[in-house]
């Protein structure tokens, strides 16, 4: 509990300024529409989250999402319920397809899912044919973007939903359970017995699964599938994991610190908007990027402390020269 | 896998007393080659129920080998192996896992941010409605370790408690799959005694038991506390198979470098107190050295014009010591002087620029750079004297390269090759011109004839002994003795990372190392103490102020 | 000291024949001990034919063009490929170092962009011939000061490359769009951008600029001392250390460089719009740098640079993209394209190894 002290206490720092300085900080239009925006970060967090467990990475996340959203809109013709489940099986198919490079050619996760970003970002704009596409006018679709379901919005349960299975998953699950056997060191998986493969390519396709869905909610929200959105997704999500306490290497992880990741990283901007709508000072969103480059940088000088704590070996310190 | 069948009882084999227990595994004559080289030939092994079995032999006799082809990582060439009577062969490791045979290692072989019963169960957790049911893996995992007298919190991460701890942990996890039969590989290499006899505690229990268990060490005072029969391998075969109590320390040492002791090769007692006589002055010195886990307390000094061996069995803690002295790992405890005066070596770099050189054991991992040329290889260390305005003189590097391919006989086909085109004696050559062209003072070789052919040994020999009359101060650490009666004037004797005993001149025969290696600095008598202190019920007590954090 | 030793006794076996080992394909080879030197020309020409590979693949999609693709031949094709790749290939070339030392580093975008937006501050506000030199130098060293943030955290914290270079990709397009506040800086500077934009006999300067620092590293590279210590430092760190390589410098270094000449690529690539727009210079840069070290022939692992090769890499990623838009294929399935390129060169390295 101690290493999440930092981030909970920011958090509840932000909460705290938001309500003293800012009148319609707390006010539902603004938690509903935070809560929102900001469940598409959340899903991919929760995806990143068992990724980076098992001690990979995805860097495609953003692209899967934008190609995602351009397949809802075009499928959304068909209906609502055609939509997501086409968005959410193009993402699941990349994520397989990571999952399956990585473990059988035995490249690492960084270049597989580098090239995959790429593919995806070139499958986006060759089905959407270099421009957003709008999502049928007479379908439901919009709906699970922007509607409401007990004065809750869609979006946001959907994102709440995934964290609570995700820290299910995470702490009740073989496939949680392995995934962080596996990041802790998956030389001793191996010979504890362990399908290795199995497990990554699951959590490789959870990872693209969620960032499919990602993409659906983000066509339906704003009403048309953008190929050149999700650029930076991949980022926002690995902060939120790091921020959460998640060790880049792998091997430890908490869902529930990754969603106050995200929490944190969205309350920047959301505080951000707010600041300049006072108009004393006048911070434009490009400090955003450099607030939370600060907070990564902060979280990685702390883990890197640990670490290093951790093993006294000279030749890994690689300090002295 | 369960076995019902009954246990047929063997005919014992010749020098080796009556079995009185039914035999569970029964290896026998295995043969296996690698790329037409044999690694084993009429290798046996047999090991009954409820028996705690030594498996012994120095580096590349054969029983890495055949545990591996116990356990499926190999499949053997010739030969056959019987388990609970029946005759298997194990093609993967999962079979072997199946069929009731657990191994620990060395490295633990648990997942140290997991909890403890999560390690036990990782792969088998018991579920209800789909997701793992914590309650009865902690439940369970509490009362198997408590069985073993270790009270444990167990739902703490294993990394954070000590290593003979984990040991224990691991033989839970083996327990609990319901293993016949455990194999340690070494796993007592980086425990202390306290910690060693704290888990002995638990293997006698897995004897008691009715389980088999193998175990793989180098430590003889170990041994004869655990064991009630060993087999001795040598050079891929099985040269002798007994209780401990019909073999004494002596006798089980010689069978295992295969010295008897009336033989003696290439022992030249008066050259060796000439040299000595001839020898410079103190080169370095070290005094008390001591750094967790290997080495406590070592001390020993080289001159120049003299070549000092560091004889010791594997994992006594040499190769720790000349890191330490080189400076490649921090000293926790005592001192290093160079020339008289004490020095803080930070780095290899401090090191080398004072003269000293080190060439490691393992020249794949630490010696060469694959993919590089034979020349820059070579260069390596001197290629800083080498250039000018930060430009490599290409002509004086290839001209050092010539003479050392010339002057140590290096053959290859070109100084462009990659070294790893080269055999490995050849490649430790390219190694030792490395530091030669460096033109040290001082040479630390560790192993330097390991892994290389027989001509290349005989070379390698040839060269340390004309360094050494050159005015070198060497320090040479060896597993086999007759390469040091071969090289050094005298022995510095190292065991369980403490120095035990120092043999000069005509002191110094293979015999006398031998002995000293047995039995000199006798720690039995510690073991004992140990034994006494730490009974079960006061297992936590004395993990109290642990030092081990995560 | 010289040490002279009997050599005619030396009876070591000449190649691995007794212990068994794969033996990379290797020819039946005389067992001689006569001098290497003069083995030593025949096997360099063996060597550097190792990037025959990528010269081949190279080779033939010039070939392809030439027959099926009209006015290929032609100085502006030329030009106009090749400035294309001017950006991507001195970006490449501190990525290559990079890699060499067994990391990464993600940030040359966000380094690009640092100096695109310094530069114009700089030659813009300051006038006469000072204004310019400063702004060649100053934003070049603004990056290189990222270099060494990035190198000091791998170093020094033992922070995974990924990870480190991680910060600045996130932060440093950032520093540069608060710094501008965004917005675009316009402006026709001959002096400035001749950089990019001169030419010299044909050729624009910014592709002679490029060859040369190409040739120049290669150099560097095969011939001083860091470069040795790169491939060393990348090909066995331990060994390295041990042999008392100051790895950490020579990593420190190389992220310095790697950042420098992104930032020089910068310059650049704002010369060429006449405008530096902090939101857009250097986007997405570190994959197509990437992907140039990769295809060019440079392990990713490290211990390797080839120079030249992340030339020849960029170039036949350029080409690639000039082929399929010269036949219609649109400028998206080119990425695609790109994308199983680069998966195809990782896994043949890995295979070929």
């Amino acid at each position: 509990m101690k290493k999440n002290l930092p981030i909970l206490l920011a958090l509840v720092a932000l909460v705290v300024l938001g309500l003293v300085r800012y009148e319609h900080f707390a006010s539902a239009y603004n938690i509903t529409s935070f809560w929102r925006y900001n469940s598409m970060f959340a899903l991919i967090s929760v995806g990143m989250a068992f990724v980076i467990i098992t001690g990979g990475i995805d860097l495609s996340v953003g692209t899967v999402a934008a190609m995602s959203s351009v397949v809802a809109a075009l499928a959304s013709a068909h209906g609502g319920w055609v939509a997501v489940v086409a968005g959410c099986a193009a993402g699941l198919a990349v994520g397989v397809l990571n999952g399956v490079i990585i473990t059988r050619l035995k490249i690492l996760p960084f270049i597989v899912t580098l090239a995959t970003s790429l593919g995806a970002h070139g499958v986006a704009l060759l089905l959407g044919k270099n421009d957003a596409v709008s999502i049928a006018s007479d379908s439901n679709f919009a709906n699970f973007g922007q509607g409401d379901l007990f004065g809750l919005p869609i979006p946001g349960i959907v994102a709440a939903l995934v964290a609570v299975a995700g820290w299910l998953a995470l702490r009740s699950t073989r496939f949680g359970r392995h995934s962080l056997a596996i990041g802790g060191s998956e030389e001793a998986a191996r010979l504890m017995g362990l399908n290795v493969d199995r497990t990554l390519v699951m959590a490789y396709a959870v990872s693209g699964l969620l960032a499919g869905m990602a993409g659906v909610i983000l066509a339906a929200q704003f009403g048309a599938g953008q190929p050149n959105e999700g650029v930076g997704w991949e980022l926002f999500a690995i902060s939120a994991v790091v921020l959460g306490g998640t060790l880049l290497t792998g091997g430890e992880g908490s869902i529930a610190m990754t969603i106050a990741g995200v929490l944190l990283l969205g309350l920047v901007f959301n505080l951000l908007n707010f600041e300049n709508g006072l108009g004393f000072i006048s911070l434009s969103a490009y400090w955003q990027s450099v607030i939370r480059g600060v907070f990564l940088l902060l979280v990685i000088v702390l883990q890197a402390r640990v670490l290093k704590q951790r093993g006294n070996k000279r030749m890994d310190a690689a300090a002295q020269s | 896998m369960t076995q019902s069948g009954m246990h047929t009882p063997h005919s014992p084999q010749p020098s080796q007393s009556p079995a009185t227990r039914p035999l569970l595994l029964e290896m026998q004559d295995i043969g296996i080659s690698f790329g037409g080289v044999p690694a084993l030939r009429g290798a046996n092994l047999s090991v009954a129920a409820g028996e705690v079995h030594a498996l012994i032999g120095q580096n590349g006799a054969g029983k890495s080998t055949m545990i591996k082809i116990l356990t499926g990582a190999y499949r053997r060439g010739s030969g056959s192996v019987r388990f609970e009577g029946r005759e298997v062969d194990f093609r993967t490791p999962k079979q072997a896992r199946e069929a009731g045979i657990s191994t620990i290692y060395q490295e633990i072989n648990l997942v140290p941010f997991r909890s403890v019963a999560e390690n036990i169960f990782l792969g088998r957790e018991p579920r209800r409605f789909g997701l793992i049911d914590w309650r009865t893996v902690q439940h369970r995992a509490a009362a198997l370790l408590d069985s073993f007298g270790l009270h444990i919190d167990v739902k703490k991460p294993v990394g954070r408690y000590s290593t003979a701890i984990q040991q224990m942990v691991a033989l839970a996890r083996a327990v609990s799959s319901d293993a016949k039969m455990v194999i340690m590989d070494e796993s007592t290499s980086s425990l202390d005694e306290r910690e060693v006899e704290l888990l002995f505690t638990v293997v006698r229990k897995l004897r008691d038991d009715g389980r088999a268990v193998i175990f793989v060490s180098h430590r003889l005072d170990e041994l004869y506390a655990l064991c009630d029969r060993v087999t001795v391998m040598r050079d891929g075969q099985t040269v002798a198979q007994s209780t401990m109590a019909e073999m004494d320390k002596l006798q089980l040492v010689t069978t295992m470098l295969g010295r008897t002791l009336a033989a003696v090769v290439h022992d030249d007692p008066a050259a060796r107190e000439a040299n000595l006589a001839r020898r410079g002055k103190q080169a370095i010195a070290a005094r008390d050295l001591g750094a967790h886990p290997k080495v406590s307390d070592v001390s020993l000094e080289v001159h120049a014009g003299e070549a000092v061996g560091l004889a010791g069995l594997l994992g006594s803690g040499r190769t720790e010591t000349m890191r330490l002295m080189f400076g490649a790992d921090p000293l926790e405890r005592g001192s290093v002087s160079i020339d008289g005066a004490t020095v803080t070596l930070k780095s290899p770099q401090d090191a080398i620029a004072r003269g000293l050189a080190y060439l490691t054991e393992d020249r794949k991992a630490e010696g060469i750079v694959p993919e590089l040329s034979v020349r820059d290889n070579l260069t390596l260390v001197c290629l800083r004297t080498l250039t000018r305005n930060g430009i490599v003189d290409v002509k004086k590097q290839q001209a050092i390269v010539d003479r050392f391919i010339a002057s140590l006989g290096i053959k290859l086909r070109s100084a462009d090759q990659p070294i790893r085109e080269l055999s490995g004696g050849n490649q430790q050559k390219v190694l030792l011109a490395r530091w030669l062209a460096a033109e040290p003072s001082l040479l630390l070789l560790d192993e330097p004839t390991r892994g290389i052919d027989v001509g290349a040994k005989a070379d390698v020999a040839k060269i340390v002994r004309e360094l050494r009359d050159a005015g070198l101060a060497v320090l040479m650490s060896a597993s086999e003795l007759e390469e040091l009666t071969a090289v050094a004037d005298r022995a510095v004797v190292i065991r369980d990372g403490r120095t035990v005993a120092e043999l000069n001149g005509a002191e110094m025969s293979e015999s006398a190392i031998m002995d000293a290696i047995a039995y000199g600095g006798d720690s039995s008598s510690q073991l004992a103490e140990a034994a006494q202190s730490a009974s079960a019920a006061h297992i936590e007590d004395a993990l109290e102020g642990d030092r081990h954090g995560v | 000291m010289v040490f002279k030793l009997d050599t005619e006794s030396m009876q070591s076996e000449p190649q691995a024949g007794q212990e068994a080992r794969p033996q990379p394909g290797s020819e039946a080879s005389p067992q001689q001990t006569s001098s290497p030197t003069s083995q030593a020309t025949g096997v360099r020409n063996w060597r550097r034919l190792a990037m025959q590979r990528e010269l081949i693949v190279l080779l033939a999609m010039v070939l392809f063009n030439l027959i099926f693709t009209p006015h290929f031949w032609s100085l502006q094709t030329f030009n106009v490929n090749l400035t294309q790749v001017v950006t991507i290939v001195i970006v490449g070339i501190g990525m290559t170092l990079v890699v060499a030392t067994g990391g990464i580093d993600l940030s040359v975008g966000a380094s690009m962009a640092i100096s695109g937006a310094l530069a114009p501050m700089l030659f813009l506000n300051i006038p006469g011939p000072g204004g310019i030199a400063l702004a060649f130098v100053l934003p070049v060293l603004a990056a290189a000061l990222c270099g060494v943030f990035n190198g000091l955290l791998v170093t020094r914290l033992a922070v995974q490359p990924i990870v480190a270079t991680l910060v600045l990709f996130i932060a440093g397009r950032g520093i540069a769009q608060v710094v501008t506040d965004g917005s675009l800086q316009a402006f026709n500077t001959p002096a400035f951008q001749w950089i990019a934009l001169g030419k010299v006999a044909g050729v624009p300067f910014q592709v002679l600029l490029m060859l040369a620092l190409v040739v120049a590293f290669a150099w560097v590279v095969r011939k001083t001392l860091f470069g040795q210590y790169l491939l060393i430092t990348g090909g066995n760190e331990k060994a390295a250390y041990l042999s008392g390589v100051p790895t950490a410098s020579v990593k420190l270094i190389a992220y310095t460089l790697c950042a420098a000449l992104a930032g020089l690529a910068g310059l650049i690539s704002i010369s060429v719009n006449s405008s530096s727009d902090a939101n857009v210079v250097g986007l997405g840069i570190e994959l197509d740098a990437i992907a140039a070290v990769a295809v060019g022939g440079t392990a990713l692992t490290g211990g390797k640079a080839f120079i030249g090769g992340t030339l020849v890499g960029a170039l036949i990623i350029q080409l690639l993209r000039y082929t399929l838009l010269a036949h219609g294929i649109p400028d998206a399935a080119a990425l695609v394209v790109k994308a199983g390129i680069i998966v195809a060169a990782v896994y043949v390295q890995r295979r070929s190894r």
